[in-house]
């Protein structure tokens, strides 16, 4: 295994990917953002407050369990890492209060975020709140249709919800739109953004925030078991839960697993599987894969689960697939929902519809994985309180 | 094809004493066989450089106004190859740029993107979301085949920066204020001081876009600045009346140009 390199490097750049390509009015901003973060990474009282935080607010350490039914049923044994359990329902309160605690270390008074479902706004709505920050969140009008509750959840913790009317009026475009604030109101403006993407330092903060997944699930494991899983499984949208529970491991003698979503499948061009694709392209001020056309107009991407429905992914992800230190895969809408159904009938655990993919392709290659040991870890980014809505509405209704 | 020198451009417009006028129009605004037709209605006009944007599904520095103007153009099926195949075609007498976004351009190859926009006969690139940390390295590679890649400076900009784009190419393309292009009541105070700091750093000529609508906005601005960039402002006159686009470009533009 090819012993993985420290990256970002000075650029914002992981090998080939990364960077910086956003209007030259925001560069300024990126450069006391980097700055602001590293003397925020070396200063104890950054750390120890924002521990606390999580420990004391968030609800850190969350557990980390073999799933028995699941195991007994697969042949091998399946542990899964609890993120759902955090506090708003999944991994994304982990980096927002790192981010939104960064801001108000900045002196910064104003905090603007885009969400796709909501969980990131839900997220960020929640830290500004705890902070008594003003926040502003953009999300796709079609996705404040579709996930009407996530709305006026973030209205009663405080937050403004713009509804973007532009392009596909999804994620993507609520992304342009924050990235439209923010140059705008750069001067006294936090721009939290929810994943791993972005321009440097982004990619590099939010995984180093999400790492506290993967350095608790570590430390618990080798606890558990004395050793190491021989796979991590995680779904990747953008993929900040993902990066977040492979970093700590990655000089580790673990295969790690990214499940992107086959939306209808990948031949239908009705998919969420920009790895898988592997098309380079620029979106958001970073080089990473991309899902678009021959002119490298970005295209729609399609999954099940609102979390990603991202036609970009972080590109130390793209990183990570091209010295082949991950490996990625997809599974579909169909799968997804299947294995919705088996953990919360196995494991009493309604998942994530994104946290679903990963527990599907552990399901789909039970096969080839009981033909030597095995004992998967899947990182559970998330509860799927939010999904049921969809999922009931996707089968029918109740009959 | 030869390119027009946009030296030249802004030597011509100093020795009359004005400021360049530089409008921009969405190639596949209204359509795309009005392109040619809306580059002669410009010139006519009295522009004397004329930016010529290739539609993107994800414009992040623009407003409404010309992010309506791409994604009309897009969804008549605009394509890349056909904007270049129809600016080969125009005989412009004023050097012709592209404005678009860096994926496209990246998708392309950037040497060839470079290359065969050359051979469109365009001098020059302006692509907002390309800053001059990540373009440097073109910057040379571009020049040697006649192609000037725009460098920006913003409000924001630190001295340092206006000292890096001192090696640039072209002009300096310069943000009135924090902010994407759009049509605002009135030029930024910002800008006579911005201006003026820039030209402490470079020699290159200094002009001055995002939000200049109006002749008097224009004329104020042509006071302190080498040149006026107009996008927004015109192609919502196109809006108003689209199956008169080149005279209603035409007239736009020379009021402008009359106010300088």
């Amino acid at each position: 295994m090819e012993r993985v390199k420290a990256v970002p490097d000075m650029k914002g750049r992981f090998g080939p990917f990364g960077g910086q390509y956003v209007p030259e009015t925001l560069i300024p901003a990126l450069n006391e953002l980097s700055a602001a973060y590293g003397q925020a990474k070396a200063d104890a009282n950054f750390q120890r407050e924002w521990t606390d935080l999580l420990k004391d607010y968030v609800g850190r350490p969350t557990p980390l369990r073999q799933a028995y039914r699941i195991s007994k049923e697969l042949g091998f044994p399946v542990y899964l890492k609890r993120e759902d359990l955090n506090h708003t329902g999944a991994h994304k309160i982990n980096n927002t209060m790192g981010q939104v605690l960064l801001a108000s270390r900045m002196g910064k008074t104003r905090i603007i975020a885009e969400t796709g479902a909501g969980q990131h706004g839900v997220a960020t709505a929640t830290a500004a709140a705890l902070f008594g920050l003003k926040a502003e969140v953009y999300m796709g009008a079609e996705d404040v249709k579709r996930q009407a509750l996530n709305v006026y959840r973030m209205r009663l913790l405080g937050a403004e919800v713009h509804a973007v009317n532009a392009g596909t009026s999804t994620l993507k475009d609520a992304t342009n739109e924050a990235i439209r604030d923010w140059v705008t109101n750069v001067r006294d403006t936090f721009y939290v953004i929810g994943s791993v993407v972005g321009p440097h330092p982004y990619p590099m903060m939010v995984r180093d925030f999400q790492s506290v997944i993967g350095r608790e699930a570590r430390r618990q494991f080798r606890r558990l078991t004395g050793g190491f899983p021989t796979h991590i499984v995680a779904p990747v949208g953008g993929g900040s839960n993902a990066m977040g529970i492979f970093y700590p491991f990655r000089q580790d003698p673990v295969r790690l697993i990214g499940v992107e979503a086959a939306g209808e499948g990948i031949d239908t061009g009705h998919h969420a599987a920009t790895i898988t694709k592997a098309e380079p392209g620029i979106l958001h001020g970073s080089l990473s894969y991309l899902l678009q056309d021959e002119d490298g107009q970005v295209q729609p991407a399609h999954s099940i689960s609102a979390g990603l429905d991202y036609p970009g992914v972080g590109p130390e992800h793209a990183y990570f697939h091209h010295i082949g230190r991950a490996q990625y895969v997809s599974i579909t809408d169909a799968e997804a929902l299947e294995a919705f159904h088996h953990l919360a009938e196995w494991e009493g655990i309604i998942p994530a519809l994104e946290s679903a993919h990963a527990v599907a392709w552990v399901i789909k290659n039970r096969d080839s994985l009981r033909e030597q040991p095995t004992q998967v870890l899947i990182n559970l980014s998330g509860r799927g309180d939010k999904d049921v809505d969809a999922v009931l509405d996707y089968e029918g209704g109740l009959e | 094809m030869m390119t027009t020198s946009i030296q030249g451009a802004f030597d011509r417009s100093r020795a009359q004493g004005r400021a360049a006028l530089i409008p921009y129009i969405t190639a596949g605004y209204p359509n795309l066989d009005q392109l040619e037709p809306l580059v002669h209605a410009l010139e006519n006009g009295g522009a004397d450089l004329i930016e010529i944007g290739i539609p993107f599904s994800d414009p992040l520095a623009d407003g409404p106004i010309l992010q309506k103007a791409a994604s009309h153009a897009l969804a008549q099926g605009v394509k890349v190859q056909q904007v270049l195949d129809t600016v080969a075609h125009i005989k412009a007498a004023v050097p012709l740029l592209f404005l678009t976004y860096i994926n496209l351009v990246y998708r392309r190859g950037i040497d060839e993107f470079i290359r065969v926009s050359h051979e469109a006969g365009i001098s020059g690139l302006i692509i907002p979301d390309w800053p001059w940390s990540e373009s440097a390295r073109y910057e040379d590679l571009a020049y040697r085949q006649g192609m000037a890649l725009i460098p920006f400076a913003a409000p924001t900009s630190t001295n340092q920066h206006l000292d890096d784009i001192a090696k640039g190419h072209g002009f300096v393309y310069t943000v009135s204020v924090t902010g994407v292009t759009g049509v605002r009541s009135r030029v930024d105070v910002g800008v006579e001081p911005l201006v003026k700091r820039i030209r402490q750093h470079t020699t290159l000529p200094i002009a001055v876009g995002f939000g200049i609508s109006t002749p008097e906005q224009a004329r104020q601005t042509g006071l302190v600045a080498d040149g006026v960039i107009v996008g927004s402002a015109l192609v919502r006159a196109l809006m108003d009346q689209p199956d008169q686009a080149p005279e209603v470009a035409e007239r736009f533009v020379r009021a402008l140009r009359n106010a300088l």
